[in-house]
C-alpha cells in the first residue's frame, strides 16, 4: 500500500459517492455536482494507479488536465442549460411529481 | 413510501457493488507491474519534443491529436452556451456593484494576473505551466472584471467573439494539416520548427480557452424581471 495507491482507492470512494448523488438527488445542481465528484474520483485513479505502478507519469497526468479544462466548460455548459431550463418550466428536476425529499423542489 | 425506501436501497447497493468491483479491480491491476514503461520511453524521447517538459511535451507533440480534439470540445461547448444565452443590456446594472473591495481587489490583480498568465505560458516549456494553466488564469482574470462592472463589448455575439473562440482551434488544426501537406504524418512537425511552432499553438490556446470560459461565464442568462426569482416559489 502506497500514497498513490491510497489515492486511487480514495478516487474510488469519489466515484461512488458521485454515482449515488447522480442517481438519488433529483436537485438538477445537486446532480451536477455529483457528476463532478465522479468525475474528480475518475481523475485521481488516472493519476494514482500509475504513480503507483511506476514513478509519476506524464502521459496520464496530460490527459487529465486536459480532461479538468473539458470538466470546467463541460460544467458551465451544463449550469447554462439548467438556468434555462428553470426559466422556461419553473422546475429544478426532471420528475414531475414533487420529490418527498429536501433536494427537489418543494 | 415503501417504493421510495425501496428506490434507496437499490440505488445505495448498487453504487456499493459499483464502488467495491472498481477498488478490486485497481488492487489487482496494481499488483502486477505496468505493460509499458510510458514514463521512460517519454523520457528518452524528450528531446526530439521541443520542450523540456514532459507533460507540455505529451499535451503538443506526443499526444496533440488529443489537445486538438479538446480544444474543439471546448469551442463547442463555448459556441453552444453562448447561444442559449438572453443577451442583455451592455453594462448590466445587476452586476455593476460599488464594493470598495472588488475595486481594490481589480486594481491590484487584473495586472498581477495577466503577469501570471504570460509566466505560465511561457514556464510551460520546462516546468509546470502552459496553455491551460494560462487560460485558466486570464479568465478568472476575466470573472473579476466582469464581476466589477466592466462591459466587455467583445464578448458581444459578434466578429471579435467569433474570432477569439476559433483561433486556437483553427492555428492548430493548420499546423496539423501543413505538416501533412508537407509530407509528414497529420500533426508531425517538422523538426526545426517544433519549438517554434509549440509556441504560437501554446499562445492562440491561451487566449481560446481564456475566451470560451470568460464567454460561458459571462453568457449564463441573466434572470429577466418578468421571469420569477431564483429561488422564489413559482
Amino acid at each position: 500500500m502506497t500514497v498513490p495507491l491510497l489515492y486511487a482507492l480514495a478516487g474510488t470512494v469519489l466515484c461512488g459517492i458521485g454515482l449515488l448523488g447522480l442517481l438519488w438527488l433529483s436537485h438538477l445542481l445537486r446532480k451536477l455536482l455529483a457528476f463532478n465528484i465522479l468525475g474528480s474520483g475518475v481523475f485521481l485513479v488516472l493519476v494514482g494507479l500509475p504513480q503507483h505502478q511506476g514513478g509519476p507519469d506524464p502521459v496520464p497526468q496530460a490527459l487529465v488536465l486536459t480532461g479538468i479544462v473539458v470538466a470546467i466548460a463541460a460544467t458551465a455548459l451544463a449550469v447554462v442549460l439548467i438556468r434555462r431550463y428553470y426559466h422556461l418550466s419553473g422546475m429544478t428536476s426532471l420528475e414531475d411529481e414533487p420529490p418527498a425529499r429536501k433536494g427537489g423542489r418543494q | 413510501m415503501m417504493m421510495g425506501r425501496m428506490r434507496t436501497g437499490l440505488i445505495v447497493l448498487a453504487c456499493l457493488v459499483v464502488t467495491g468491483v472498481l477498488a478490486s479491480s485497481i488492487w489487482t491491476i496494481a499488483g502486477n507491474p505496468a505493460p509499458v514503461d510510458l514514463p521512460r520511453m517519454l523520457s528518452e524521447n524528450l528531446e526530439r519534443s521541443g520542450v523540456e517538459h514532459p507533460v507540455t511535451a505529451v499535451l503538443l507533440n506526443f499526444r496533440s491529436y488529443d489537445t486538438l480534439l479538446e480544444i474543439g470540445v471546448l469551442v463547442i461547448a463555448g459556441i453552444a452556451g453562448i447561444s442559449m444565452a438572453e443577451t442583455t443590456a451592455r453594462a448590466d446594472p445587476n452586476l455593476r456593484t460599488g464594493d470598495t473591495l472588488l475595486y481594490a481587489l481589480q486594481r491590484w490583480f487584473v495586472p498581477l494576473m495577466l503577469v501570471l498568465a504570460g509566466y505560465l505560458l511561457w514556464a510551460g516549456a520546462d516546468r509546470p505551466g502552459g496553455a491551460f494553466q494560462a487560460g485558466a488564469v486570464l479568465a478568472a482574470m476575466g470573472v473579476l472584471l466582469r464581476l466589477g462592472g466592466t462591459p466587455m463589448t467583445f464578448l458581444r455575439p459578434g466578429l471579435l467573439l467569433r474570432l477569439g473562440l476559433i483561433t486556437g482551434f483553427t492555428v492548430f488544426l493548420l499546423v496539423a494539416v501543413a505538416s501533412a501537406i508537407a509530407g509528414e504524418a497529420f500533426l508531425a512537425y517538422p523538426p526545426a520548427l517544433t519549438r517554434p511552432l509549440i509556441v504560437i499553438i501554446e499562445t492562440t490556446l491561451t487566449l481560446s480557452i481564456a475566451m470560451v470560459l470568460l464567454a460561458l461565464f459571462v453568457s449564463a442568462p441573466v434572470n429577466d424581471a418578468e421571469d420569477p426569482d431564483e429561488g422564489s416559489p413559482t
